[in-house]
């Protein structure tokens, strides 16, 4: 690698180093973190939220309990794929169509409707081509703020079941929801999507201008550029970890990633919230040594997948070398496997985003990963199959990371031979039995659909030799851990896979809310155990070495064989 | 159930209030700020010849003939299609993409007049992620430069310095790669002999 990708990587470390701090304490104090419930901005947004309040009639001092908070969300979740749904189906007879985009097909649309509304931002379909500027702007949009803010919304509710004891209460869904957007995804967005502006991400009101082929010999007489409200779009499908482009090729389009520097920025942002949130969880259970071991988990997971992934594209594809192509880097060219990578980008940045991008539940791409090196693409495909808590989806991330942590707890607790305990919290049989559930859920979504549709003669749109097999497992893992991002020369705009891929995504995302919220409420029910000399202590390097230690073996022993018959054998066929 | 029927009624007007937040007040706004403070970016960094829209500084063109820079090749459409953004997404080890590799380079080889086993640079000879790519490598650049001054009549050196003109940099120094903006170097060269 140059000494400029490794320098792209120092800066992004640098960044989230500076910020999310600050951030993090920020989120804590809007989720409640101070005695006199006073916030920071309550003087500006103060009065928005109440009227919010008002006009839904929620009662705002009123708290719920973990099953009512969890049918709050579902129903908001139920409301906003039918909305979606709708809007969809509608959008030729809607007004601000200026690319004249007619309906989209039934099942199509409940695809994207589910995608969108549970943080997937999966996409069968080519986002110029397929969606109305309308729905773009008041659909997808919309979901790219609420679907991320339910997320952040359901792990506060998990934190203040951690830190109360001996009540029932977990905090109001529509409270967290309202405060999370107003005070967190809306300001950031704003900023972030002027930035993003002034490096020429467009945001215009346009449909298509026409411009004059420069080289009239081609044959093709003039270009279409496209307009639409990118930047607006783009700043909170980073910073929401969303990651449905607005253009077919997403963050690889010129139009959402001009250059170098909006690169970094988006970079930046994927992984903000996600890390930002671990500092607040320090800080609203009061202890921040438990959040550092956290974020040195996430961290160091990250560091790996996202720097192996750097090396592997960085390195070329040994295919090409026997054509007499040059993929070394040198003076005059960044070099690497360059199939499917834009130019301004190069290769490493490639990997590092990739690395960022599934490491969240983000899915966003600054190229395309079906054409990554065996090796390359088998990093990203493992590190969704983690579970995404490198560090995560915006909220659901750290959701993920601790149920590991309370699985890592109960081996240590089985292996000296006493109750474990978690942040003073006894964890027993009702909560293992939670998290096995969420464990379970999103392996048994991935492989069992992966093998039906290699079972399927229907369903067989995959590329030849064992790059087909990791094609289904990768946009299978994508759609199950909510990431979006794809092997994407399989077309899955067919009945069968837009149909699965949406049971999928359902089952990623609520097998893993519903249960973590039910631990959440179990916990606010216990009393706080003072620790003893005997208590296993969980802000020591050793339990951080035990939780990616867990994670990996869960992951390994339950993907290992798909991986072998994919992405190791065509690396060992290169 | 009942419990569940209670909450739709937050759900749907929350919903409704959002989507007049998140989905017009905010992408409006946006609009606002960014047509008064960027109004050429904001627009898509157009570039007009003669009062006519003929190009996007960021978006890549397709060019065939001898006195013009050659871009990377596009699945985008027909090639460099602004309405359909794609990349190949052909695996690594595709026979398709392995076939059409081959063909490009020995192609590039013969255009350029290298040698029948000269090395191409790997962005010459395959498609960009979303296929508008507008930068070329400096070396793709250097290579196609005498094929380009012999067609317009101009002198090796001439070329290369408008090469030099139009490489793009990092952003501060060590942001993203430093590549040839294919669609303004060409146009640089019609500025100078149409």
């Amino acid at each position: 690698m140059s000494w400029q990708a490794t320098i792209q990587a120092l800066i992004l470390v640098a960044l989230l180093v500076i910020t999310v701090g600050p951030l993090g304490r920020y989120m804590a104090a809007v989720y409640g973190v101070r005695q006199d419930a006073s916030a920071p901005g309550d003087r500006v947004f103060g009065p928005i939220e109440r009227l919010i309040y008002r006009v839904c009639r929620i009662d705002s001092k009123r708290e719920q309990r973990w099953n009512v908070y969890a049918l709050a969300l579902l129903a908001f979740s139920l409301v906003s794929i039918l909305i979606l749904y709708a809007l969809q189906r509608l959008q030729g007879n809607l007004p601000f169509n200026p690319t004249d985009r007619a309906a989209v097909t039934p099942w199509g649309a409940w695809n994207v409707a589910v995608s969108f509304v549970t943080n997937t931002n999966w996409q069968w379909y080519s986002g110029e081509v397929a969606m109305s500027h309308l729905t773009q702007m008041i659909g997808l949009t919309v979901q790219n703020f609420v679907s991320a803010a339910a997320g952040m919304a359901v792990i506060v509710a998990i934190i203040r079941g951690i830190a109360r004891s001996n009540t029932r209460n977990l905090g109001n869904f529509w409270v967290d929801l309202t405060r999370t957007v107003v005070r967190i995804l809306l300001p950031l967005s704003l900023v972030f999507a002027v930035v993003l502006i002034s490096q020429g991400v467009i945001q215009n009101v346009k449909g298509y201008t026409v411009a004059v082929s420069i080289d009239s010999t081609t044959g093709v007489a003039d270009q279409a550029i496209p307009g639409g409200q990118v930047a607006s779009q783009e700043a909170i499908k980073q910073l929401g970890t969303n990651g449905g482009g607005f253009f077919n090729t997403n963050s690889a389009h010129p139009f959402e990633n001009p250059n170098g520097i909006s690169d970094m920025l988006e970079l930046y942002a994927i992984l903000l919230i996600p890390f930002a949130f671990v500092v607040a969880f320090g800080k609203l259970v009061g202890d921040k040594r438990q959040a550092r071991v956290l974020i040195a988990v996430m961290a160091a997971l990250l560091t790996v997948f996202a720097g192996f992934a750097m090396f592997a594209e960085q390195g070329g594809n040994s295919k090409l070398a026997g054509l007499g192509v040059d993929q070394s880097i040198s003076t005059t060219q960044s070099g690497g496997n360059m199939e499917g990578k834009e130019l301004r980008l190069g290769a490493a940045a490639c990997g590092l985003w990739a690395g960022a991008t599934t490491g969240t539940s983000n899915g966003a791409v600054n190229c395309m990963h079906d054409s990554f090196t065996p090796l390359g693409g088998a990093s990203p495909m493992l590190h969704m199959m983690l579970g995404e808590i490198s560090p995560g989806g915006a909220g659901v991330g750290l959701m993920g990371v601790l149920q590991y942590a309370l699985l890592a707890v109960f081996i240590a607790g089985l292996m000296v031979g006493r109750t474990p305990e978690y942040l003073g919290k006894k964890i027993q049989a009702a909560e293992m039995k939670l998290v096995t559930l969420f464990i379970l859920a999103m392996p048994i979504a991935v492989l069992a659909f992966a093998a039906a549709s290699i079972l399927l003669k229907s369903a067989a749109n995959y590329q030849p030799g064992p790059h087909g097999l990791s094609e289904v497992l990768y946009n299978y893992a994508s759609v199950a851990n909510n990431n979006g991002s794809a092997f994407a020369h399989q077309d899955t705009s067919t009945r069968w896979y837009t149909v699965t891929q949406g049971i999928a995504m359902l089952i990623g995302r609520f097998f893993l809310i519903i249960p973590a919220l039910a631990v959440g409420g179990s916990l606010a029910g216990k009393p706080k155990v003072p620790a003893t000399s005997g208590t296993f202590p969980t802000h020591t390097p050793l339990f951080a070495v035990l939780v990616a230690g867990v994670i990996m073996i869960v992951a390994g022993l339950t993907f290992f064989p798909a991986l072998v018959l994919g992405p190791i054998l065509e690396h060992l066929s290169l | 159930m009942r419990a569940f029927i209670r909450q739709l009624r937050p759900a749907l007007i929350l919903a409704v209030i959002f989507t007049l937040i998140c989905g017009v007040g905010y992408p409006l706004l946006t609009t606002a700020i960014g047509q008064a403070g960027f109004n050429d970016k904001a627009n898509g960094s157009l570039i007009t010849r003669g009062g006519v829209v003929v190009a996007s500084k960021l978006i890549g063109q397709s060019f065939v003939a001898s006195q013009y820079f050659h871009p990377r090749p596009s699945a985008a459409g027909a090639g460099y299609d602004g309405s359909s953004s794609s990349g190949s997404n052909l695996g690594p080890t595709n026979p398709d993409l392995l076939k059409a590799v081959g063909e490009r380079a020995k192609a590039y080889r013969t255009e350029n007049g290298l040698a029948p086993d000269g090395l191409v640079p790997v962005d010459a000879v395959t498609a960009s992620g979303s296929g508008l790519d507008p930068h070329i490598s400096i070396a793709n650049a250097r290579l196609q430069a005498s094929r380009v001054a012999k067609a317009r009549g101009l002198t090796v050196d001439h070329v290369q310095t408008l090469i030099r003109a139009h490489t793009d940099g990092r952003g501060l120094s060590v942001l993203g790669e430093p590549g040839v903006n294919v669609v303004e170097l060409n146009l640089a060269l019609d500025q100078l002999n149409p």
